[in-house]
């Protein structure tokens, strides 16, 4: 056993694959601005591949989205690449900026989203604030998940093989 | 990448910096004429506002872009003198006939942030 904490997160119902994703607006941004967008407004384009993630700074965060580039999934898969955690618009530019990801990111700071998709991780020690747990999800243009992975654990990372494989998929 | 085009976006996009009392000055404006408009926020730092540049020629905010009528346009003073004219009373996009009755009395110059 390595001598290290991993907290098992309680059971939750949460949306799967096969369900239609919960619809949401909250503002998007990109290298340049950001703006309300709707979920279904980025299905309506094509493929999503929705990454729910911690607040930007925290180590995770970064993590995620420096393995996504490593692999060149942006360029290589047609879905849209969105990220989404509780940070402000302005700590979501300094994300994308920092890490130069073709990517663009939903700011929740009221945790609405996660709470949609049944997600919701209540941060230990940092009262009144909760966040979404790690997930991925895959969501077609008719806004149907065709892949969901959540976390169980925290921490707890993608099993980035297994989204590459739905990836291809979509 | 954010969602271009959809058949929902509002004609207006009106791109803002949070806490500006030039751009709420237009907001106020935009929503006493009942105006449908999507805002798009860009960063405190003039170095970050490649958009703007890019779409008006300008670092400064507020800005519209209006499809309607093929306007874009910096400078509040400016900005609240063309609502006024177009979709004001009497203005040109108003069914009226009360003809053109816009003044640009109300003109201010410069001072956007």
């Amino acid at each position: 056993m390595p001598d290290f904490e991993v907290v098992d997160l309680p059971e939750t119902d949460y949306v799967e694959a096969g369900d239609q994703a919960p619809d949401f607006e909250r503002p998007l941004v990109n290298d340049e601005f950001w703006e309300d967008v709707s979920l279904s407004e980025l299905t309506d384009d094509g493929p999503v591949a929705l990454i729910f993630h911690s607040m930007d700074g925290a180590f995770p965060a970064t993590y995620v989205w420096s393995e996504i580039d490593d692999r060149g999934w942006i360029d290589e898969f047609d879905a849209q690449f969105v990220g989404l955690s509780i940070s402000s618009p302005y700590e979501h530019g300094d994300l994308l900026e920092d890490s130069g990801i073709d990517a663009s990111l939903f700011s929740d700071p009221a945790n609405g989203v996660a709470e949609a998709f049944g997600i919701v991780n209540d941060l230990d020690g940092m009262a009144g604030v909760s966040e979404p747990r790690p997930a991925v999800y895959l969501i077609d243009e008719d806004r149907t998940v065709q892949y969901a992975w959540v976390a169980d654990e925290w921490p707890e990372f993608p099993p980035y093989d297994h989204v590459e494989d739905a990836l291809a998929d979509l | 990448m954010p969602a271009e085009s959809t058949d929902e976006q509002p004609p207006i996009t009106l791109y803002r910096l949070q806490a500006c009392p030039y751009c709420e000055r237009v907001v106020r404006r935009l929503q006493e004429l009942d105006l449908d408009f999507q805002s798009r926020f860009v960063e405190p730092m003039h170095g970050d506002r490649d958009v703007v540049k890019r779409v008006a020629g300008v670092r400064t905010v507020p800005v519209i872009v209006d499809e309607t009528t093929g306007v874009t346009m910096a400078e509040s003073g400016n900005i609240v003198s063309y609502l006024d004219g177009t979709y004001g009373e009497g203005g040109d996009r108003v069914l009226t006939d009360g003809g053109h009755t816009h003044s640009d009395g109300g003109r201010a110059a410069g001072g956007d942030a």
